[in-house]
């Protein structure tokens, strides 16, 4: 049984369709990516299952461990152990690191703190007692929601962007961080439309106007976007090459039920 | 161990301070409770005398040109009955080259019906700095009234820096009411952080007259309001002078049925001055308490966190 079940989801957004009749499964212990362009439902997917505000009427359903995640706080699927990682991370005025990220934490003890901002690549010394705010630049905040991600220990962590607004010097701890997570046990859903982050997954979705157009391996999958293009009639048009792949995808999509990358 | 004493480590036990400060002899201290001194001390250069007065306290502080005092002075205006006012005149005056800073405590821990009543005249010589931080425990009755009133001058190259905290408590009603007038290259810093919760009313009235070059003043509110809490804050810099520098930020939290407002004033009278203003009213962010649930965190734990954070340093 998968760890997460999204069921013939479809939300639709002051009117305009977000995701059509999305399922997908993700199973235990797994690096899952989540690839499309820009605007194809990645946010959204994640917003649904994390169930934010605005995200919470929705058709079909969403299953953890087999249950319906319908009329669940945010706050019951974090302590389910779903979590989720913003593409653009929070400003916090006043609260320190150091509470923001022993706050998720099942053992509040400074040293988990400092253990998850050294994996990270933030020194202590230098963030524990700074704020979480607009004095810190996206990519630390990022640094340290991925902190905080670490030690509440989830069952899922969903990142969506987790790349955005990290230097090129710092994409390697983050991808470290995904690396222990799994380790863990962890499954990792990953948002993203970057080659980088998708070599990560051991398995990935390919969506586009809300519906899945693939899955499969990482392999696959990144053909699409080693060819800068989608299976389905987006705006990026293909070139003759890339017509091919995609063209052939898009007639003949062959979603596999529960295929892993094993 | 007399009466007078033990009130006094009474009271300053309400404050999470630590009560061996009234005893160590490097740092000065005045306690009074209702409008009697509980004890006095001062230290080389800072004279602090008292008098009562038809009303209430008259009390006195003088920083000698060329001091610098080193440890806060401890000053505690409590009140533990359950009713009564207590009313304060101070002046202070701050001599040039001097520097003290000033941690008064005003304890009303038992208060049903208490007002605490302060009008301060401060005068801050040159190149001096005065640091003034008020710090309230109040009951939980919602029963205490604070007016504290302060008209400052802050000479030339000096420092005013004022911040009001409530560490405990309701707030019951806060009438804050400071003017203060800076000379050329001088620096006022006021600094307010309140919650209030059920019935409670903050009104801060803070003002800046930057009448000296390159003066500067910032004036911060960080207001909470809870349940039917109500804040009205009017924050005001008047620039006159060439390279005048201000600025007012406001940032007030409403949750429940609390009502806030915010009325900055800036006014600019030399086209070389500058004042801005940002004011932040409504409701705790979304997506800082949908980032705190989505760690497990409940609902209120994560609007008391948000709050908590506004209101910290």
């Amino acid at each position: 049984m998968p760890v997460l079940e999204v069921k013939n989801l479809s939300l639709t957004l002051d009117g305009k369709k977000i995701l059509d009749n999305l399922s997908l499964e993700f199973w235990e212990g797994y690096i899952h990516a989540v690839v499309g362009p820009n605007g194809a439902g990645k946010s959204s997917l994640a917003s649904t299952i994390m169930g934010l505000d605005g995200y919470q009427n929705f058709d079909g359903d969403i299953l953890f461990k087999g249950k319906s995640l319908k009329q669940v706080s945010i706050d019951k699927r974090a302590k389910f152990g779903l979590t989720l990682s913003w593409q653009e991370p929070a400003r916090f005025e006043g609260l320190l690191v150091i509470d923001f990220i022993l706050a998720s934490a099942k053992n509040k003890n400074k040293d988990i703190a400092e253990n998850a901002l050294n994996t990270v690549g933030l020194d202590p010394e230098n963030y524990l007692f700074r704020a979480v705010d607009k004095t810190l630049s996206g990519g630390e905040r990022k640094k340290i929601e991925l902190a905080s991600i670490m030690v509440m220990e989830p069952v899922i962590a969903m990142m969506d962007e987790p790349d955005s607004g990290i230097d090129i010097a710092s994409i390697e701890k983050i991808f470290e961080v995904i690396k222990v997570l799994k380790k863990r046990g962890t499954t990792i859903i990953l948002i993203t439309h970057s080659l980088a982050v998708l070599d990560q997954a051991d398995h990935a979705f390919l969506i586009c106007k809300g519906q899945l157009q693939d899955k499969g391996s990482v392999e696959k999958i990144s053909q699409y976007f080693k060819s800068v293009c989608e299976p389905c009639d987006h705006k990026n048009k293909p070139d003759g090459t890339i017509q091919s792949i995609g063209k052939q995808n898009s007639d003949n999509i062959q979603v596999d039920q529960g295929e892993k990358n094993e | 161990m007399n009466n007078d004493y033990t009130t006094a480590r009474d009271l300053y036990q309400q404050t999470d301070t630590d009560a061996d400060v009234l005893t160590d002899p490097e740092i000065a201290h005045l306690i009074v409770n209702e409008d009697q001194v509980l004890g006095m001390h001062g230290v080389p250069g800072l004279n602090i005398k008292t008098e009562q007065i038809e009303q209430g306290l008259y009390i006195d502080i003088n920083l000698k040109p060329q001091h610098k005092i080193e440890k806060p002075v401890h000053l505690c205006f409590g009140m533990l009955p359950e009713k009564g006012t207590q009313r304060i005149e101070m002046k202070v005056n701050i001599g040039d080259h001097s520097s003290i800073a000033i941690l008064a405590h005003c304890v009303f821990p038992r208060a049903v019906e208490v007002k605490h009543i302060m009008n301060a005249e401060i005068v801050i010589g040159e190149n001096a700095v005065y640091r003034y931080q008020e710090k309230h425990v109040h009951s939980d009755s919602g029963g205490v009234e604070v007016i504290p009133k302060a008209r400052i001058v802050v000479g030339k190259s000096s420092r005013f820096s004022t911040e009001f905290v409530l560490l405990k408590g309701r707030v019951g009603i806060i009438d804050v009411d400071y003017s203060a007038e800076g000379l050329a290259h001088s620096v006022i810093d006021m600094n307010a952080r309140i919650s209030g919760l059920q019935e409670d009313v903050i009104k801060i009235n803070e003002q800046a007259y930057l009448h000296g070059e390159h003066s500067t003043a910032v004036l911060t509110s960080k207001i909470a309001v809870r349940d039917r809490a109500r804040a009205e804050i009017k924050n005001k810099i008047v620039a006159t002078a060439p390279y005048a520098r201000g600025h007012v930020d406001c940032k007030e939290i409403v949750q429940d049925q609390g009502v806030a407002n915010a009325v900055p004033i800036v006014e600019v009278a030399h086209p070389k001055a500058h004042v801005t203003h940002e004011a932040a009213i409504g409701s705790v962010d979304n997506k800082q308490l949908e980032t705190l649930m989505s760690r497990g965190i409940s609902e209120d734990e994560g609007v008391e966190m948000i709050i908590q954070g506004l209101l910290s340093k």
